[in-house]
């Protein structure tokens, strides 16, 4: 343990921690803004400066570790005026139309603009403006970037896509993207854990609202909307709700309030998947000379990208299950149409989604198999869903409550988990054990399988069958697991991976808290939802064993295999 | 009223030259990576600044220069701009009435030419091709020993592990500590503040408190075999690592010990023999098998080396030396450096007690060359070049220290011709007084002056104008060597036509460093690897102290200093005196930790494999 003095209070804390954190254990609030713990602790803002005792200079206590006896000041004259000069430079080149910024409310340096009470610029103020494609699902402004190299740090080290770097150097050092590339070209997975790392508006997603309000005004369209699992453990957050007040119910409420004509659940099609899934696990299990090891889940599209990009020899690994959000989509413009007696082209089906590569993901052509359209017309991210309850002037404690409609909005504890890394492993072992042994198992026999560890392995037995699985988030843990596997240093037998850490309750189409990592909280929301629901096999879905008697017959039969099922090396990046 | 008045010194004078001063050390440490164009504005802006603003090209062109740059740089810049600038700084440099002017003209056009990549990236892209580079000791030193990390672990007392952390890099750890030319420190951001640390006398401090350091253990076998010709730096630095990585070695050396030029170039006065066999022993415990005495060509063919192992790394440096080419070089006792420090190498010392000894050549093996004479009992000993002292490639010091041993240099002489008694011996060397000429490849090319020739009586001349390589064998075997009598090889080492067979150091380079030998050796091993299919990795174990506060005023470098002249011409034994503990403890303290500090913090702060 190391002993010091910060402001007057005697703390004592572990060899190497830094005097940030040293101070944060105390109490002791130090501004911080490039700051990101362990992933970007390079004292580049020096917004977090304090005073050190026998220092000639200001330290970084981002970057600084703890020494014995040290005695630390974190306010005083010098470090207030610094900590404030450094901020009006970095707001000298930051482009403050604040009030038609995204992140307005939600920003970093606004925060600590207003904290360090700036009011009059000694700087005059220059932004650099450079063109985007405003049509690509990530979108980013030159002009808002504060260089603090979060969504380098991050692309690198948590994502190992190393899409952003460092161009110039001098005062024209910028973010960019590496090699002088284009975003479509340069392989992005489109996972937008830059945008939920970014402390400004430098870094969002392409905002889709206006299309979806214009299909809710459009007297000719029927608006189908779905929410995915996640969705409904962060919505909430930005109105300042708990998730005992952000119910289901009440979301459910405002998105009628706002007028979507059905409000259906896309747990529904995560039960449907499973199905598809779980039948595809079984029937490769028992043919295994026939397919590539492991298999590999396909219903995140930063994985899809991920593999395209970097291992397309893995493409035939992955399941040929289409995600919950596309077999919605595709079961909408088919067999709902139909209940419902309407032309499938006058469906208007939007998701909402914890997600910016959803955003590619219906949009790709080749997924796209009801014959009206895309499937699913537009996919929003929590956060759109957000602005658009805030444009509609809801208050979702006053909207009341409603249920899901019928029969897509029927669903089961293994549905909800899929927003939790490890959910989907989870609910394709539960029915997965009901295909091989006719029985159900304890729905919480595979609870082995949560937790945020990035790399978990577990190996399970279904009757005389034993399954190795593993279950990644975070695409650098991604990586380092398949390498491991293609070295021949680990074997499974079937593999989840979430291209986000902690899976979609982490995803980047979420709500954005900077400095705090809320995807392991809402995971744990969605637990509780499951343990809650009293179904929690995918198999025991009603309504998806209605939709197969009805419509697809059987799991992997022709008509499953035409609307459910997709051929993922046909996909365009 | 007084007609003339004594000048005072200038107050703001004063502070402008001492600015000046200061700038002059902050371009020397020219980090690396920055952006050319960039720098070019900025130099071009220095220029105006220096304007006395009386003429239009000088004062308006100079300023208009600058506006398309940074026209440039802010990605708004065409063609037609690129175009334009190019012109307008022909016109400055062709019309400037003085030189602020157009000298930086010239300097514009130099850097569009040299850097018009660059200049496109800006104009085609907006974007600029530069990539930091953040420790600059690291990135200058060609081995990339991680500096700071050691200089951490020597201020914290863990020498083992500093020894441990630049075997990582380097397996001449004892050799360098003594001789290393030391890139790293000319670019060292302390230079900035005060002065660069003494980088080279902390490794010396290093090794000698260190002790023996085992080295690390090796990778399990991996079944190749790699054939090492030459068993000086570069050779056993690439055994080295090939040994750790669990590659099978086999070293063939030429001479009667290991070590090459270091032990048949370099006198003991400077590399004692203990130091160097430190190293080496260190480098042999590794499992490597070692042959002496076995010459390539002669007593095996390269086609049975080529044949027998997966893997060669020619390695045979620039044991051989070029000639004069003058009257009489062909007589008895004229003798080349390289014969000279060979023989000192295999303890044949020659007696030169009274003898009138002359050196020919200005750079360091003339130095050796010229102190081992003084040391071997020559009555005097007179260094010859043709150019002025300041034009001698010679370290600075290796020249004073010359001189304080009693070596009388000879400057703007050029050798005409040695003159032979009746026996054929030579008795002087005529040499023709040269005047220093127009510039040619960087410094002035001496021309014949309008002086009669004058005769240095001598019993003794040695030649030391440089090395050449011996690769008739290689050639035969079908390597072709370049048109700059060096064997071929690429970047990565590789020898192109020949599988497998990889040349570096001083045979594929030229005669260089010591250091230039063992990034060499360690490229090679690197690329001898993949090669075989492998990514074996040098794996660093050793963790590196956190950096606390830099110290930022400026404080004095301490340098080593050498024993007395009238002391050390008496023996071979080594000249210079190491830090004293305090001093090594000081010079720690004044290592800014570029490491952490800066762009350190962010990339390229520490690698933990290569």
């Amino acid at each position: 343990m190391v002993n010091l003095t910060i402001d007057g209070r005697r703390i004592s804390v572990p060899e190497g921690t830094t005097i940030l954190e040293a101070a944060r254990t105390a109490g002791i609030r130090i501004p911080t803004l490039c700051y990101l713990k362990d992933i970007n602790q390079i004292g580049a803002c020096r917004v977090c400066v304090v005073e050190v005792e026998g220092w000639d200079h200001l330290a970084a206590s981002c970057n600084a570790d703890c020494e014995e006896g040290m005695v630390v000041h974190t306010n005083t004259p010098r470090v207030r005026d610094t900590r404030r000069l450094n901020v009006e430079m970095i707001l000298s080149r930051h482009h403050t139309n604040c009030t038609s910024c995204v992140r307005s409310g939600n920003c970093s340096l606004q925060s600590l603009a207003r904290d360090m009470n700036v009011l009059d610029l000694p700087f005059p103020q220059t932004p650099v403006f450079r063109p985007w494609d405003h049509t690509y699902p990530l979108i980013r402004d030159m002009s808002k970037c504060i260089n603090c190299m979060r969504c380098v740090a991050v692309c690198d080290k948590v994502q190992d896509m190393k899409v952003w770097d460092v161009t110039g150097t001098g005062t024209r050092t910028a973010v960019a993207i590496r090699d002088k590339m284009d975003l479509k070209d340069v392989g992005c997975t489109y996972c937008g854990q830059c945008i939920t790392h970014c402390p400004v508006g430098a870094l969002r997603a392409r905002d889709d609202t206006m299309k979806a309000f214009a299909a809710l005004s459009d007297p000719d369209k029927i608006c189908v909307v779905q929410v995915a699992p996640a969705v409904r453990a962060a919505w909430g957050e930005d109105f300042g709700l708990t998730t005992e007040e952000a119910t289901l119910p009440r979301l459910v409420a405002v998105l009628k309030a706002m007028g979507f004509d059905y409000v259906f659940d896309t747990d529904f099609a995560a039960d449907l998947t499973i199905m598809e899934e779980g039948g595809e696990f079984v029937e490769r299990m028992t043919h295994p000379t026939e397919y590539q090891w492991p298999m590999f889940t396909s219903c995140c599209p930063g994985w899809v990208r991920y593999v395209k990009i970097r291992h397309p020899e893995l493409l035939d690994n992955l399941s040929t299950a289409k995600s919950p959000q596309q077999m919605f989509g595709a079961v909408t413009k088919s067999y709902f149409a139909e209940k419902i007696g309407v032309d499938p082209e006058k469906l208007f089906c939007i998701s909402i989604m914890p997600c910016t590569a959803k955003k590619y993901e219906c949009a790709v052509e080749e997924v796209n198999d009801a014959g009206a359209g895309q499937d699913v017309d537009l996919s929003i991210t929590t956060r759109e869903l957000v602005r658009m309850i805030k444009v509609c002037q809801i208050d979702p404690m006053t909207a009341g409550e409603a249920e899901f409609d019928d029969p897509l909005g029927e669903s089961t504890g293994a549905g909800v988990i899929f927003g939790a890394t490890g959910g989907v492993m989870e609910a394709a072992l539960r029915s997965a054990y009901f295909l091989i042994t006719g029985e159900n198992p304890d729905p919480d026999a595979f609870s082995d399988v949560r937790g945020l560890d990035g790399w978990k392995e577990r190996t399970f037995r279904a009757g005389d069958i034993i399954v190795r699985t593993a279950v990644a988030s975070g695409l650098a843990n991604t990586s380092r697991l398949i390498d491991a596997i293609q070295r021949g240093d680990v074997h499974y037998d079937f593999v989840e991976i979430m291209a986000c850490p902690s899976g979609c309750s982490g995803g980047g189409g979420q709500p954005i808290e900077d400095g705090v990592e809320l995807g392991g909280v809402r995971g744990q929301h969605l637990y509780k939802l499951d343990r809650e629901m009293p179904l929690r096999f995918s198999h025991e879905n009603p309504s998806v064993q209605t939709l197969y008697a009805e419509y697809l017959q059987a799991p992997l039969s022709h008509r499953a295999h035409e609307l459910l099922h997709t051929d993922l090396k046909a996909w365009k990046l | 009223m007084s007609r003339l008045s004594i000048s005072s010194p200038d107050k703001s004078q004063a502070f402008v030259d001492s600015m000046y001063a200061n700038m002059q050390r902050r371009i020397e440490v020219a980090p690396q990576g920055n952006c050319p164009v960039e720098l070019t504005d900025a130099f071009l802006r220095l220029c105006m600044a220096q304007s006395c603003g009386k003429c239009v090209p000088c004062r308006v062109g100079l300023d208009q220069l600058s506006t398309l740059i940074q026209k440039i740089l802010e990605g708004n810049g065409t063609a037609q701009d690129l175009m334009i600038l190019d012109k307008a700084a022909h016109a400055i440099a062709d019309s400037a009435d003085c030189a602020i002017g157009w000298e930086a003209a010239k300097t514009v056009i130099t850097c569009v030419n040299g850097f018009r990549d660059d200049f496109m990236s800006h104009l085609t892209t907006g974007r600029c091709m530069s990539n930091f580079k953040a420790v600059p000791c690291m990135t200058f030193c060609p081995a990339h020993v991680d500096i700071p990390g050691y200089i951490a672990l020597v201020k914290e007392g863990r020498y083992a592990d500093a020894v441990r952390l630049i075997r990582e890099d380097n397996p001449f750890p004892s050799v360098c500590g003594l001789i290393c030319e030391h890139p790293c420190e000319s670019h060292c951001r302390r230079n900035i503040v005060d002065d660069s640390v003494n980088i080279r006398g902390l490794k010396r401090a290093v090794v000698e408190q260190a002790g023996h350091v085992p080295a690390p253990k090796c990778a399990p076998p991996t079944g190749k075999t790699v054939a090492i010709i030459g068993g000086g730096p570069t050779g056993l630095t690439a055994a080295y690592y090939l040994a750790l990585m669990g590659h099978s070695v086999t070293v063939y050396e030429k001479h009667k010990k290991f070590g090459g030029m270091l032990r048949y170039g370099i006198p003991r006065y400077r590399l004692p023999e203990k130091y160097l066999d430190e190293d080496i022993n260190v480098i042999l415990s590794t499992g490597i098998t070692a042959y002496t005495n076995v010459e390539i060509g002669k007593d095996i063919d390269f086609a049975e080396i080529h044949e027998k192992f997966d893997g060669v790394y020619i390695a045979i440096g620039a044991h051989s030396y070029k000639k004069l080419n003058i009257p009489g070089e062909d007589a008895e006792n004229v003798m080349s450096a390289v014969q000279l420090l060979g023989a000192m190498g295999d303890g044949e010392p020659m007696d030169m007690t009274g003898k009138r000894v002359v050196v020919i050549g200005g750079g360091n093996v003339a130095m050796d060359a010229s102190r081992t004479a003084i040391r071997l009992g020559a009555e005097s000993v007179q260094c010859v070049y043709r150019r002025r002292k300041s034009d001698m490639t010679a370290l600075v010091n290796e020249i004073s220290g010359a001189v304080a041993e009693g070596v009388e240099l000879v400057t703007l002489m050029a050798p005409a011709r040695i003159e032979t008694d009746e026996n054929g011996a030579a008795k002087a060397l005529v040499v023709k007084p040269q005047v220093p000429g127009a510039y040619k490849g960087g410094r002035p090319a001496p021309r014949d002056a309008d002086q009669p020739e004058q005769t240095l009586p001598c019993d003794i001349v040695i030649v030391a104008i440089g090395q050449a390589i011996e690769f008739g064998h290689f050639t035969e075997a079908g390597i072709t060597p370049s048109k700059y009598g060096t064997l071929q090889a690429d970047t990565s080492g590789a020898v192109a036509g020949a599988n497998g067979v990889y040349a570096g150091g001083d045979c594929a380079s030229g005669p260089a460093t010591v250091i230039k030998a063992i990034e060499a050796g360690k490229t090679a091993a690197a690329n001898l690897d993949e090669y075989f299919g492998l990514h074996s990795e040098i794996d660093f174990d050793v963790e590196i102290p956190a950096a606390s506060a830099n110290l930022r005023t400026a404080c004095g470098r301490c340098n080593m200093t050498d024993r007395p002249a009238a002391e050390r011409i008496h023996d071979f034994d080594l000249i210079e005196n190491s830090l004293t503990s305090e001093e090594a403890t000081q010079e720690c303290s004044r290592c800014l930790r570029c490491d952490h500090f800066g762009y350190g913090s962010f990339r390229g702060g520490r690698k933990t494999a290569w």
